[in-house]
This record gives C-alpha cells, structure tokens and sequence, in this order.
C-alpha cells in the first residue's frame, strides 16, 4: 500500500505558510473550519481570518471586495456550494472583473462518501473551466495540493483549487516539479496515453503498470491544471501513442475529458476515451465502494485503454 | 493628498450638477436609443452629492490608493454612474455619447476592466453590498480611513444574498461602510410593494443592527446631512433609505414603471431636455466638445 494523505490537509497546511510569509493573505470559510482544514491558518491568523457563516455567495462576492482593497483572498467551502451556488457571483463579480480570488473548494468527487450526491462535486470543473480568466487546478495529492495552493498566490486572478475528503495516495514529492498551466508526464510509454487529474492520477499510474504486464506501455499524464490546459504536452502524446485515454473523478460532460477533446480534435485527433462518472449523480457509500460503482478505479482505465487501442489498430488498417 | 472630495461644492453647486447629470442622462440615453431612464435620473441627487462633495477620491488616478469606494450594486442605473464619472473628470465626457455602442467603452452595464473609476462590474443584482462589505472590512483590518459605499436599489432587497450581506455587516460592526437605497419604490414589472412587499425596509436593517436613516432623496441638505451622519455613526454600518421619484423631476416621468428600462425616444427626450432648460442639439454639443 502507498502512503495515504488527505488533500485537504495540502490546502491547510499552505495557506498556513502563505500567511507566515504574506500579510495580504486573508482565508474566508463559510462554516468549515475544521473540515476544509482552514483551521490551522485560522489559529495562528485570526485577525486575518473572517467567518461568512452558512452564506456562499456573501463569502464570494466579499472576497472579491477584500482583493479591490490588496488582500488575497483564499475562500473555502464544499465545491459543490463554491460553485453551483455561488455560480453569478463568480461570474460577473470575480471573473469578469478580473478579482484576484482564490476558491478553495473541498469534498470534491464521489470519494466523499457516505454525505451523498449533494456533497460529491462533480460538476464544477466544468463550470469553472468555461469562465473567462479563471484558472482551474485539480491537483493529485497532499503535496501538490499544497504547491497549487502557493502557486494560485502567486498569480493574478481568480482561481479555482479543487481537492477531496478522504485519505489518497501519494503520488509526488516536495521535489516534484510544480508550475501552473504545466502536465508532468510521470510515467513513459508509446503505446497509448493516459490523461488523468486528481486521485484518478494514481489509479492511472497502477493501470499503467498492469498494462506493461500485457506488454502495453501507457504514458501517464497528471494534468493538474485543467485549465490553462498544457497544449504542447497533450499534443505530444497524441502524436507518440496514436490513442488517449482521459480519467477523472468528475461527470464525462466539460471536464478534463472535454478539455483534452478540445485540443486535440484541433492538433491532432486521434482515438480517445473517458474515465468519468457517466451524467449520473453521486449516492451514499464508502468512498472505495463508490469509486468502484461509478467506474473509477485503475480497472476501467485499463478496460477503456484495451478499447481505445483497438480503436487505434482498426485506423491503422 | 489630503482626504478630501476634490470639489466640495456647496448646495446650490450640487443642485447645479444634478440638473447637469441629468441633462448628461437623457442626451446618452437618445443618443444611444438603449438602456434605463427613470432610476438614474432619480439617482442624480444623490449621486450630485456623492460625487461632488461627499467622497474623496483622485480622478486622475482612479486606482489612488488613498480612496473612498463605491459600488453601484445596480448596475443598470450606468447612466448616472457614467455621467457622474465623466463630470468628475475619469474619462471625457464626449464619451457618454458611444454608451452601449460596440466603438464606445461604456457598457449597457458597468465593467471595471473596460472603464476607469468603475471598482467591479455589475450587472446581477444582489451583489454590490457584498463587495463592499468585503472592501470595508478590508480596509478595517487595515486601519484605513477610507470610506464605502454601497449603491442599492430597493427591487434587488428580493435577492437573497443582500441580506446575507446585511447580517455580515450588522454582525461585524462596520462603520465604515455606508449602503445608499434608491428607494423609488419600482422595479421592472410594477412597483416594489405590488411585485414583492419589502416595507418595513428601516425596521428590517434595524433589526439587523444597522443605523438607519430615512430621507428625502431629492432634498440636497437633507442627503448631505445624512451623509455626515453616517460618517459620524461608530459601531455600525448606516443605510440611507432615500425616498426618491422615478424619473425626477421630467413630468411625464413621474413614478412610471414604465421608465425603469427604456430610453427616451428622439422626441420624448426633447421634451425633457426641455423642462431640463436645454435642448438635445445643445447639450450633445457640449457633450461631444469635452
């Protein structure tokens, strides 16, 4: 077994570091506290911690009003209600300005378990993705859950840090590069290419190592920037392998497997599948149980790169 | 710089730039053959003394940041904050006569990043006062003497998240931060006690621990006074409800709903430049000249 760490715990151990090193760091919450993990900022800043209270779209739009005067404001709640709630707050306050917000949004994906569909975001990629200046990052684990977090201080205007509830495995390291905007190919191969985000990043990498048992190399691609996409990188892959396959922990509808599909039909269209959770809402259960029930584990990645290179020999015929 | 409004006109001055705003108000609105009437025309006393005495800011650098803030939570009354900011001296005012045209800078409804001295866009409704909210509470942890203002209409009190935004203020004592309503009693589709009852709107913010203050929004002293009031109010955010006449003062405008969106036809704006004591030919030329 890997070693395990919450994602979350990356959110709240950065905003800790950011508010030792910069003063203009303010943390919102909207009555999280300890379950964003906004707890640790909270208790070492609390003249620049504010309590919204059960109130999203207050917490949004005054996030934006906190950086019209210079501070950054990392807000945290579920994705679920940063998002869908807060959804024209976002819009036309944040984006369309240009504010310099930062969204924390937490309990992301089916993992969370036993809460049920109305706290399993699975749709708020795709929201964040189609705004205008929003920036959106799904990191994979603990640590690049905390170095996304630096990075979205570092750059202007909003953006979007999704991570989940539970324990995952860890997949990279303090050393692990990390910049906005850039995939990481973490593992080779020329035979098909695995895209993936978020802890379906680790499931790849466990598929990846199976399907070299069968003799098929798999090139494994943690996009934790969803947007802006890493055109160059994907584009690349394409070409090498001939065959893409997509995994995320998200609906199949405008997330990281519409993004990728948007690239690549330009540059270079080649066979493609989606690892996702197929236009269905999420239901109580145990978050490995889930993964499981909604197909998203290493082996339905496996099973759709089986598929996605027949589909490439029947082309090459 | 000190902190002072960089006109500081006295009441007849303000009740000069009134009737100047709302000359500026129909001339755009003909001249665009687009966008709402009767809310900025109502607006413009107030908008007179926020403008021309009341807050402090530098129009040649909108971003000084030594400012007062203001926030037009309703963003459809752009008409007024237009003209109110091209009288100021942020853009030219030659400007008003491409609002809402695809060569002009002057959205149907505000955008920051299109328009120097506008802090954010808006648009939707219901979000103005949370915006401020956070700029005040902002400008609080910092020790900063500005000032904020949130520029509300009493229609968008039916959005849920201003009074999310109500309770924050009240809850986090934020004397530094003022809400100004418009408070014609109409909304698009009739008027506000028909379509939706919001009175009794003071004893509401009350409740919500705010200072309030009801006024004549077209008696000058009375805003002014109100104003100052406010400034002096410590321990808690103050809401002027200032009781205000759509389309004030052209007379087939009176209190018509009808006016909230729409702009003046060729004619109709004549006749109101008319009782403005001037005429479209007239003030479009001093428009166009500055």
């Amino acid at each position: 077994m890997p070693a395990m760490k919450k994602t979350r715990e990356g959110f709240g151990r950065a905003l800790l570091e950011l508010g030792q090193t910069n003063p203009d760091i303010v943390v919102l919450v909207g009555d999280l506290t300890d379950s964003t993990m906004v707890s640790f900022f909270a208790k070492e800043f609390p003249e620049r911690f504010i309590e919204m209270g059960v109130a999203e779209q207050n917490m949004m739009t005054a996030a934006a009003g906190l950086s019209l005067v210079g501070k950054i404001p990392f807000l945290a709640t579920y994705g679920a209600f940063a998002t869908c709630r807060c959804a024209d707050q976002i819009r036309v306050t944040v984006c369309y300005s240009d504010l310099n917000v930062k969204i924390g949004g937490a309990h992301g994906g089916i993992s969370v378990g036993p809460d049920g569909a109305t706290h399993q975001a699975l749709e708020e990629i795709a929201m964040m993705r189609v705004l205008p200046n929003m920036k959106v990052i799904v990191p994979c684990d603990y640590e690049e859950t905390r170095k996304a977090t630096l990075a979205a201080a570092d750059v202007w205007g909003p953006v979007y840090i999704r991570f989940g509830r539970e324990d995952v495995p860890v997949v990279t390291d303090p050393s692990t590069p990390f910049e906005l905007g850039r995939g990481l190919t973490l593992r080779d191969g020329g035979d098909v290419a695995i895209v993936a985000c978020g802890v379906m990043v680790y499931e790849a990498l466990q598929a990846a190592e199976a399907l070299a048992k069968e003799g098929i190399e798999a090139r494994v691609i943690n996009i934790h920037t969803v947007k802006p996409i890493d055109r160059p990188l994907l584009t690349q892959a394409a070409e090498d392998c001939g065959a893409v396959v997509t995994a995320e922990e998200h609906q199949i509808h405008g997330g990281l497997g519409s993004a990728v599909a948007e690239v690549l039909v330009r540059t270079c269209p080649v066979p493609m599948e989606f690892v996702a959770v197929n236009d269905r809402f999420g239901q109580s259960g145990k978050p490995a149980e889930l993964m499981a029930a909604f197909g998203l584990t290493s082996t339905h990645i496996i099973a759709a790169a089986r598929q996605v290179l027949t589909r490439k020999m029947a082309r090459s015929y | 710089m000190t902190r002072n409004n960089p006109f500081r006109f006295d009441l007849d001055q303000l009740k000069l730039k009134a009737l100047d705003l709302r000359r500026d108000i129909i001339t755009m609105l003909v001249a665009a053959q687009s966008g709402h009437t009767g809310g900025p025309m109502d607006f413009a006393d107030l908008a007179s003394a926020l403008f021309f005495h009341e807050m402090v800011y530098d129009p040649r650098q909108p971003k000084w940041p030594g400012r007062d803030m203001w926030f037009f939570s309703m963003g459809h009354v752009t008409p007024i904050h237009y003209s109110a900011l091209a009288e100021a001296g942020f853009f030219p005012l030659k400007d008003l006569m491409k609002f809402r045209k695809l060569d002009g800078q002057l959205q149907g409804h505000p955008s920051s990043l299109d328009t120097p001295g506008v802090e954010v866009s808006s648009g939707s409704l219901g979000q103005g006062l949370s915006i401020a909210f956070g700029a005040a509470y902002g400008s609080r942890m910092d020790s900063h003497p500005r000032r904020v203002y949130a520029l509300l209409s009493d229609g968008e009190h039916e959005e849920g998240s201003t009074w999310e935004a109500i309770m924050a203020a009240g809850h986090y004592q934020l004397d530094n931060l003022c809400a100004v309503v418009d408070y014609n009693n109409i909304q698009i589709d009739g008027h506000v006690e028909d379509v939706m009852g919001l009175a009794p709107l003071g004893d509401k913010y009350r409740a919500f621990r705010w200072h309030v203050i009801e006024i004549d929004g077209h008696d000058m002293k009375a805003v002014l006074d109100a104003f100052e009031e406010a400034r002096n109010t410590k321990g808690k955010p103050t809401v002027i409800l200032a009781r205000t006449v759509m389309g004030y003062p052209v007379s087939f405008m009176l209190d018509k709903y009808e006016w909230h969106g729409k702009p003046p036809k060729p004619e109709e704006g004549e006749r109101a430049l008319t009782e403005l004591g001037t005429t479209y030919a007239q003030w479009a030329d001093r428009l166009l000249k500055n």
